[in-house]
């Protein structure tokens, strides 16, 4: 029996205060922690099949046009070579985020330097890389724009995309201050821990595929299309995914290559990506240029809002970066536009990254405020709150919930905000200049469609059922307390398995909406059990208290088994999203506050403390949200110091295709790092209250870093990340115009 | 990966025989060299493990018979090739009397590369030219004649002085740039049984036209030992400047060892890293300083004569000012009073 939801408006039962057992919430080890930490969890490239063959791609050494010759014959005579897999439907990139549609085939047309154009497969690793490596295909190269700065890169401009009310141009004719500044973020990877991989075995005409992805249903559903078969041919196993973070929201090019030749040659096929393939042929967040125009009054009132964007992606593709998501409902101003610009470039596919849109969008917003705030001579904190609008600017939609105030008040009374001096250039110590900035957070709350099974035992354990994916967020930890505390049930009574298409369709994972999405849909099947444990005890089920195992009304305590007649029970929920997200507008909210230290003679920046104050509806799992959070902030230092995917200016290929290059933030660069959670209540975030939290974490916070470090030293860098050379060059220029 | 010969030497004169074959290459702590193997860069046919040589003391030695151009009195250092990175920096006595070595190590890899990297290997390194490591790229380095694509293309991390046409990569060792300061030989043992010692200055080779021959080693030859003069001054810094706080090579590092006296630069030896294809020393800049008062005018005049010659590649122009306002922060730490001595 399925207990369906559509999400059409609050639900203010909050049953889930009403609970017993006391583990929601609380910071519940993971489950599968042991499991993981002992090496016993098995990724995709742990599996290890005996038989298994290996793949290896073969990538175009030119930017665009055409394979006339895959000249394979000399690789095939190599030793341990099986087959030069030259397929049709090999495709070129990954899959669109969260979509059904495949990735475009045919694999021999060329539209990026290092897409993938056909597959070696060899009895070891080693053979099919080295001959991977060693097929020389002929070209028929084609002109290729690869910057998006390019005045020949074609341009468009999504309808959807542009927005325009008032007249931005009299606003800021007439304002009292305006700020008009561009800034860039460059293109950055997801650089997930594990790389993509993938296992493919065939079993006559069913395809079980192990792989790294974190929407298996959307996975499967793209495959299907992809390899022309149908969708229950193909079954899709995903029980570990060692980060995704976007990248894995679709099937990537060795999934199908994987498939493919499995199929060809009758054995299995593994694919296992190196680092520079996922560096450089899987996905990329979008560089963004970005024009931000504010006109305030005196009293820093804003009364325009400008944010133009550049972005790009490969022609055909749907996907841009979504600058503007946070813009339209952040702050208040009565006259706004937003001009959205997709450059249609030969660089590696962009597509969703952690917190697309806000990411970048949010952040590169925060920095202008800071420069408005300083031109007004206003504390950041107060021009913030003075700009917070009562209901959604334009819509006039209500908000769900907003707290933004409350995390911008408590997170600068927390970090100490008010010792800040206003003047840059005001604390010394030795070489280095030190100096504070903060920035809002803000980020759509998503909900997903989402199904998960349910089934209790007699014996008084439960089993949760999903496809839901675990890419480290803490899925297998959120969703056994979930059923746990709902069935009265010990965490350990609870066994969750996840990552199968077997399973009922989840969410899956992206966009944070997992754990409130697929938490919800296992929240709805609970809730049918105990709704039947209740007419089992006679007693409506709101009266119902289920602890330990045991059904108690009244004076009446029994055995949950006893109630069943010994016969397990089994219960589907199901929740689909409704017309609540066009009543209110839904958000999480947070405030950023960092204290670096510029280095006076090198530029180099080192953060000494950062602070997140947050609110996301309810905690589900203290730890494992705190953890996202932290995870967040983290990339935010990475954006705001350190990461940057270059692309070569001749053909676009990426350069820097390793982590010694690609420089993540290490531990050295992470100082302690504070995250508050403030309790929030927003009714019409599910029947749970949960929204989600993965991404708020890095949604403005390169910009309260690189805030600060224009309050220490001076200088305003406006192109992320904020490296030691371009901190220099500011330094150089404040000394040159001080010497006169 | 392609295949190769797999040989452990059981002896010196073992792993020299084993090496005189076409193709081979000693390998020891393997931190670079598996790596550059697994992208195809380098594919020797034949690896000869000399990790299990007897190569992995740290002995102090007699001023006489050491280096032997150290200016002080008292002994010098002789460090096997095989001392693993991280004991070499623990090392007491190198904390106390050539504690730029130790930090200079401490400044490089992770300390698990550390613990298996060896002072032989650091020494042998190969650049980090990101068209080095990509195959798909010419490189004159890696394939001679094809060409340098860093040139034309992003070149932030590379050379501004003494870069040739043919190549523009940097030397990635801090340990390194800290032993050419400290006026470090190189002990080489040759098939057939020759032993030679060569100062570390003239153990690396200028690109010029031939950029993939990067040392004076001959075919076959080894690295025995590093011999450390006594240090010439008390006063010892590495300052590395990077992309992030750790695991980042050096944009610009400089390795200084200087003596006070009497309020003047008694003894000045500076050494920079990621500023050319190999560490770099100016005899003209340590004259400029020597027998001189600290002040910023000095520190600038010295700046001026080591980059006098330097010219940036576009990207990495920022070198220029980088390596003058470190050199600066440097020298004015190492002649402060403040500096322990």
């Amino acid at each position: 029996m399925t207990r369906h939801l559509k999400l059409d408006g609050p639900d203010t039962s909050r049953r889930l205060d009403g609970m017993a057992q006391g583990v929601l919430g609380r910071g519940e080890p993971r489950p599968e922690g042991a499991l993981k930490v002992t090496g016993r969890a098995l990724y995709t490239g742990d599996r290890q099949p005996a038989g298994a063959a290996h793949g290896a791609l073969v990538r175009a050494t030119i930017t665009r046009g055409r394979v006339t010759a895959l000249n394979a014959a000399p690789v095939l005579a190599m030793p341990g070579v099986l087959a030069v897999i030259d397929d049709p439907r090999l495709v070129r990139h990954s899959g669109p985020g969260g979509q059904p549609n495949p990735p475009e085939a045919d694999a021999r047309s060329v539209v990026y330097h290092g897409q993938p154009v056909a597959l070696v497969v060899a009895e070891t690793p080693e053979q099919a890389r080295h001959a991977a490596r060693a097929l020389r295909p002929d070209y028929a190269p084609e002109d290729a724009v690869t910057d998006p700065e390019d005045p020949r890169a074609p341009v468009d401009l999504p309808e959807k995309k542009q927005a325009s009310t008032g007249d931005l141009d009299s606003a800021i004719e007439t304002a009292d201050v305006v700020i008009d500044r561009s800034y860039r973020t460059a293109s950055m990877s997801a650089a997930a821990m594990e790389p993509h991989a993938t296992l493919a075995e065939w079993e006559g005409d069913r395809l079980t595929l192990h792989g790294t992805l974190q929407m298996l249903a959307v996975a499967r559903a793209q495959l299907a299309a992809a390899l022309q078969i149908g969708e229950d041919r193909i079954r899709i196993l995903a029980p570990h995914v060692g980060g995704g973070f976007g990248s894995k929201l679709g099937i990537t090019p060795e999934t199908v290559a994987a498939a493919i030749a499995a199929r060809q040659i009758g054995r299995p096929v593994y694919v296992v990506c190196a680092r520079p393939e996922a560096l450089e042929m899987v996905s990329r967040r979008s560089e963004t240029l970005q024009r931000i125009r504010l006109a305030a009054d005196e009293s820093g009132r804003l009364t325009g809002i400008g944010h133009e964007s550049l972005v790009s992606n490969l022609p055909g593709q749907s996907f841009s970066e979504p600058v503007q998501q946070a813009t339209h409902f952040t702050y208040e101003a009565a006259h706004r536009r937003i001009v959205h610009r997709v450059a249609r470039v030969h660089r590696m596919m962009a597509g969703p990254v952690r917190a697309p849109g806000e990411a970048v969008g949010a952040t590169v917003f925060e920095c202008a405020m800071d420069e408005l705030a300083d031109r007004l001579g206003l504390c950041p904190v107060a021009l913030r709150l003075r700009n917070i609008p009562k209901a959604e600017p334009v819509s006039g939609r209500p908000y769900s919930s907003n707290m933004l105030a409350a995390c911008l008040t408590e997170g600068a009374r927390r970090f100490g905000w008010d010792e800040r001096h206003a003047a840059p250039r005001a604390r010394r110590e030795g070489e280095w200049w030190i100096g504070m900035g903060m920035a809002s957070a803000v980020r759509v709350n998503l909900v997903m469609e989402a199904k998960a099974r349910v089934t209790l035992h007699p014996e008084a354990t439960a089993l949760v059922e999903t496809d839901m994916t675990d890419i480290g967020t803490g899925s297998y930890a959120v969703l056994t307390q979930i059923a746990a505390e709902l069935l009265g049930l010990p965490m350990q009574a609870v066994a969750t398995v996840l990552g199968d298409t077997e399973l009922p369709k989840s969410s899956g994972s992206g966009g944070s909406f997992g754990a409130a999405s697929t938490g919800t849909a296992v929240y709805l099947a609970c809730m049918e059990l105990r709704s039947r444990l209740a007419e089992a005890m006679g007693c409506p089920e709101p009266d119902l208290t289920l602890k330990d195992g045991h059904a108690i009304h009244a004076n009446t305590r029994r055995p949950i088994g006893e109630l069943m007649g010994r016969a397990l029970m089994q219960a589907e929920g199901h929740v689909t999203p409704g017309d609540a997200t066009g009543k209110v507008r839904q958000a999480t909210w947070g405030a950023h506050f960092a204290e670096v230290a510029v280095n006076a003679a090198t530029g180099e920046t080192r953060l000494r403390r950062m602070q997140g104050t947050f609110a996301a509806g309810r905690i589900l799992n203290a730890q494992t949200a705190r953890s996202q959070l932290l995870g967040g902030m983290i990339w935010g230092i990475g954006m705001a110091l350190t990461e940057e995917l270059v692309h070569d200016a001749r053909d676009g290929h990426v350069v820097n295709r390793d982590l010694a290059e690609y420089h993540l933030p290490v531990n050295a660069d992470v100082p302690a790092l504070e995250v508050h959670l403030l309790e929030e209540t927003d009714d019409w975030a599910t029947p749970m209250q949960a929204k989600g939290i993965g991404e708020l974490g890095i949604c403005g916070a390169g910009a309260a870093i690189l805030n600060a470090i224009h309050n220490a030293c001076g200088v305003r860098v406006r192109s992320f990340p904020a490296t030691l050379d371009k901190v220099l060059a500011g330094l150089e220029q404040a000394e040159a115009e001080a010497a006169g | 990966m392609t295949p190769f010969e797999y040989i452990r030497a059981g002896s010196c004169d073992e792993a020299l025989a084993a090496a005189g074959a076409p193709g081979s290459a000693f390998i020891a702590g393997g931190t670079n060299l598996l790596d550059l193997m697994k992208h195809e860069v380098m594919t020797p046919a034949r690896l000869v493990d000399i990790s299990r040589l007897d190569l992995a003391g740290i002995a102090p030695t007699d001023a006489g018979t050491g280096a032997g151009t150290g200016a002080g009195t008292g002994a010098g250092l002789r460090i096997g090739a095989l001392v693993p990175n991280s004991e070499l920096a623990a090392d007491p006595l190198v904390r106390r009397r050539w504690p730029l070595l130790s930090r200079a190590l401490l400044a490089g890899a992770s300390g698990q590369l550390r613990n298996k990297a060896t002072t032989g290997g650091n020494l042998l390194q190969r650049t980090r030219c990101y068209y080095f490591y990509d195959t798909a790229m010419p490189c004159n380095k890696r394939q001679p004649g094809s060409g340098c694509a860093a040139r034309e293309g992003f070149n932030r991390i590379h050379a501004i002085l003494g870069a040739s046409d043919a190549c523009i990569a940097t030397h990635p060792s801090d340990m390194a740039v800290a032993l050419r300061a400290l006026s470090a030989e190189v002990e080489l043992l040759a098939p057939g049984g020759g032993r030679r010692q060569v100062p570390l200055a003239g153990f690396y080779r200028l690109p010029g036209e031939t950029p993939q021959i990067e040392t004076v080693l001959e075919p076959g030859e080894m690295i025995a030992a590093v011999l450390l003069p006594p240090p010439e001054g008390d006063r010892q810094i590495y300052r590395k400047v990077r992309d992030r706080a750790s695991y980042a090579f050096a944009l610009v590092s400089v390795a200084a060892c200087l003596r006070m006296e009497a309020g003047r630069i008694a003894a000045a030896a500076l050494a920079f890293g990621g500023l050319a294809p190999m560490p770099w020393r100016s005899a003209k800049v340590e004259a400029a300083l020597i027998g001189e008062a600290p002040s910023p005018a000095l520190f600038d005049h010295a700046a001026d004569l080591l980059l006098a010659e330097a010219r940036g590649q576009g990207h990495n122009d920022f070198k220029i000012p980088l390596a003058r306002r470190t050199l600066a922060a440097v020298l004015a730490e190492a002649c402060s009073e403040e500096m322990p001595a």
